[in-house]
């Protein structure tokens, strides 16, 4: 697997957990993010496993970390009933529109392949999910949803979200992260207050870890 | 608190929540349903809350409901992407049309501030032609007001908001000082700069409702970059912490979760009150006037939904134009990467600006114009950004994450041509209160795409001039809704007067975005606002000529003052 903390090198936003970066209300949030169990609550185990596979695909996570559990994080959004608010005219509303996603998706792989996407080698797993990006996928499983609209709107725009709440993935970009009550002092060009992740620069990243060992 | 705002109504026996202080409360004047109040206004943000306040501290008697919660800054707003989407109106809705909206953060808001509890702060005056763009300029539609008039009003509404910006501005007729300097510029803002100089056209800071300094009980902005989230430090001066205390500590009553889903009509012609769902039941509130400023989908949807069989198309839709001539604005983006870190996630995102081509109409093949700022997109907008503009996922969206700190983007807020084929209509569904929900119906016109190309052309040189690298176009975004109840000096052509009465009922008002005959390529916050004060100063005047249906006006106003307070 791909080496992923190497630009910011031991840089943890959840470092600054009880700094003044962090207030009551964001840390009662993010506790509650970082809680969740990866088991499903709004998913069937079927359904469950076909979104982790999917998941697995569009933000492909490394071997050396405990992974961020995106599919049980989109899961809880449906269970909360969180949703976007608008949708196409025939388009199923956010939790519907999954179901019938999953069911249409594990469709053309049995169709194509003969087995469910979870059981899909990653490359015929890509192969599906680019098809459905384009919009080719086309069974009658898919009913008034398209499959790039599917794609685009649905499933890949809750994972990719999902994906970037987490605490791991901010550490991973060198975000600063939540920053209330204490916020930024320096903001131009090429200026960085002690609390923000220093990049490891040309191949030597001695300097990098040694400033993200101490970010508070 | 425990108390949860989303569920439970926070504003009633005879107190709101104190925006200023942890788990305090401010005492609230409360009406009776029974008595008319003079004005009951449905929405709280820029136009209704602005209103509220301004009639309010006229003496007028005003109930002022909103359909989301009555949040408290300090306690309730979490610094994450996540948690702050709940400030949107999620509620159900249908989008079709060639280039259906995206609805949400950018252009929707569900709580007592409305969308200003999320807004960018960006605070623009429209440009003085804009006001007269047909006779003008050649297209769109003339307002029926005059820019000096509004001038005036935005210099209130900029000291109201203690705006923060330049010295001096470098676009259009003289204005005074911006009440607060100022904000200093992040490193996006810088690059902006710097392309503007290197193409040689003008550049400033841009005109922003966060204090740049402290205001009473409220600091000024640490930088923390949650602008398009709710502010947990009241930096940002929204109407949930500037119009809406002013409105009650004047005697206004605020009812939160309070959802009006009907105005209603009296066989003489005139409106009596709105009903409204609280705390689980339809209710009524009696009211000598009604005002609707619910924004663009949710005032065309609640004068669509009053039908009655007198006004069977809906009400004060004799133009039959309810609905009709929305318009988004263009928000298109050209991003790339620099060698050196950015870090935009710090500060407002839009701190720097150029408006050179809203007033340059040379070299220009389309009409309209727009400005452009300096963006900084949190990493969840970011990550969505180039999955969905720009296709990325799997190991390609990993990587370009990596640069997050390195982005650099301009956007633009464009002006979108009034078509009346863009528009607001019923659909057959209902909504968790059996209301029919709104279907938003939106394609670009030709000039609309010449606008936009334009745009992205240019702002791809301005980042070419800062040596950015992996230039690309973001085309499909849009931001703010206008228009869908347009003002006008003619009641075939329009919905409301200047005054935002509306020609049919004279009793039935509106109040927000709505009523914009053109967007101009600005920001509409603080146009919105500024009419809102505008209309106020005129019903105050229609009162004392006896031209209105109000209590006040008939009596003195320490009579007024001295009307009993009901308590719950």
């Amino acid at each position: 697997m791909h080496e992923r903390r190497d630009r910011y090198p031991e840089y943890d936003v959840l470092a600054k957990w009880s700094g003044p970066s962090w207030n009551d209300k964001t840390r009662e949030v993010i506790a509650r993010r970082l809680s969740i169990a990866p088991e499903p609550r709004f998913f069937t185990r079927d359904e469950y496993d076909t979104v982790v596979a999917i998941a697995h695909r569009i933000v492909p996570q490394p071997a050396g970390r405990p992974p961020v559990p995106i599919a049980a994080l989109v899961d809880r959004k449906l269970h909360d009933r969180i949703m976007d608010g608008f949708r196409g005219p025939g388009v199923p509303r956010d939790a519907d529109a999954w179901r019938q996603g999953l069911k249409a998706l594990n469709a053309e792989a049995s169709a194509a392949y003969g087995q469910r996407f979870a059981a899909l080698p990653d490359g015929l797993q890509d192969k599906l999910l680019r098809a459905a990006q384009c919009g080719e996928l086309k069974s009658a499983e898919w009913g008034g949803l398209h499959s790039d609209a599917f794609f685009k709107h649905r499933m890949g725009r809750d994972i990719v979200l999902a994906y970037y709440a987490h605490p791991t993935a901010w550490s991973e970009i060198g975000w600063g992260g939540p920053a209330s009550p204490r916020g930024y002092v320096r903001l131009d060009i090429d200026e960085r207050d002690p609390w923000e992740a220093a990049e490891a620069k040309d191949g030597s990243d001695a300097a990098a870890r040694r400033s993200n060992r101490r970010v508070r | 608190m425990s108390d949860n705002p989303l569920h439970v109504p926070r504003a009633s026996g005879g107190r709101a929540p104190d925006v200023f202080r942890p788990g305090g409360w401010v005492p609230m004047r409360q009406y009776r349903e029974s008595e008319p109040v003079d004005f009951a206004i449905v929405g709280t943000g820029a136009g209704g809350g602005t209103l509220a306040c301004k009639l309010a501290e006229y003496g007028f008697s005003v109930v002022a409901l909103d359909a989301g919660p009555y949040f408290r800054p300090l306690e309730d707003f979490a610094s994450d992407e996540s948690e702050q989407t709940r400030l949107y109106w999620t509620d159900d809705r249908i989008v079709d049309g060639a280039n259906p909206l995206q609805l949400g953060g950018n252009n929707s808001g569900k709580a007592v501030g409305g969308s200003t509890v999320h807004f960018a702060m960006v605070s623009l005056r429209f440009r003085p032609e804009w006001f007269k763009s047909r006779t003008a300029l050649g297209y769109g539609a003339d307002w029926p007001l005059d820019w000096r008039e509004m001038w005036d009003y935005y210099t209130e509404v900029e000291q109201a908001l203690k705006i923060s910006g330049p010295v001096t501005y470098p676009w259009g007729p003289p204005r005074p000082r911006y009440p607060y300097r100022a904000h200093p510029l992040n490193g996006a803002a810088r690059a902006l700069a710097k392309g503007c100089e290197a193409l040689g056209i003008k550049w400033t800071e841009t005109p922003l409702a966060t204090l740049s300094a402290p205001r009473g009980l409220a600091h000024p902005c640490v930088y923390r970059g949650f602008c398009v989230a709710g502010c947990s430090t009241n930096a940002k001066q929204s109407a949930l912490v500037t119009w809406i205390p002013r409105a009650i500590a004047a005697g206004a009553e605020i009812r939160d979760l309070a959802m009006v889903g009907r105005v209603e009509v009296e066989p003489s012609g005139l409106v009596s009150g709105v009903y409204y769902h609280r705390d689980g039941a339809w209710r009524f509130q009696r009211a000598r006037n009604v005002v609707v400023a619910g924004y663009a989908i949710e005032t065309p949807r609640l004068l669509l939904n009053s039908a009655t069989s007198r006004f069977p198309d809906g009400l004060a839709n004799s133009s039959g134009l309810v609905g009709k001539n929305l318009m988004a604005q263009s928000n298109q983006a050209v991003w790339g990467r620099l060698e050196h870190e950015v870090r935009s996630y710090k500060g407002p995102p839009s701190l720097a600006i150029t408006e050179h081509w809203n007033y340059e109409d040379k070299g220009k093949d389309f009409f309209g114009g727009y400005s452009y700022m300096s963006q900084g997109p949190l990493p969840q907008l970011w990550a969505n950004t180039l999955f969905s503009a720009r296709g990325l996922w799997g190991e390609s969206l990993v990587e370009a994450m990596k640069d997050y700190n390195h982005v650099i983007g301009l956007k633009i807020v464009g002006e979108m041509l009034p078509q009346e084929s863009n528009r607001v209509t019923l659909a057959e569904e209902v909504d968790q209160y059996g209301l029919r929900i709104p279907r938003v119906t939106y394609s670009w016109c030709d000039n609309d795409k010449r606008l936009i190309d334009h745009s992205l052309n240019f702002m791809g040189r301005a980042l070419e001039a800062v040596d950015a690298r992996d230039i690309w176009t973001q085309d499909d975004d849009t931001c703010h809704l206008n228009g869908t109840a347009r003002m006008g000096s003619d009641a075939r052509t329009s919905v409301v007067d200047a005054d935002c009465r509306s020609w049919d009922i004279p009793n039935l008002w509106i109040c927000d975005g709505s009523v914009f005959p053109t967007v101009g390529g600005a920001n509409p916050s603080l146009t919105i606002q500024a009419i809102a004060c505008r209309t106020a100063d005129r019903i105050r005047v229609l009162a004392q000529r006896g031209e209105l249906n109000a209590a006040v006006g008939r009596r003195s106003p320490l009579h007024q003052r001295s009307t009993e307070v009901h308590r719950s």
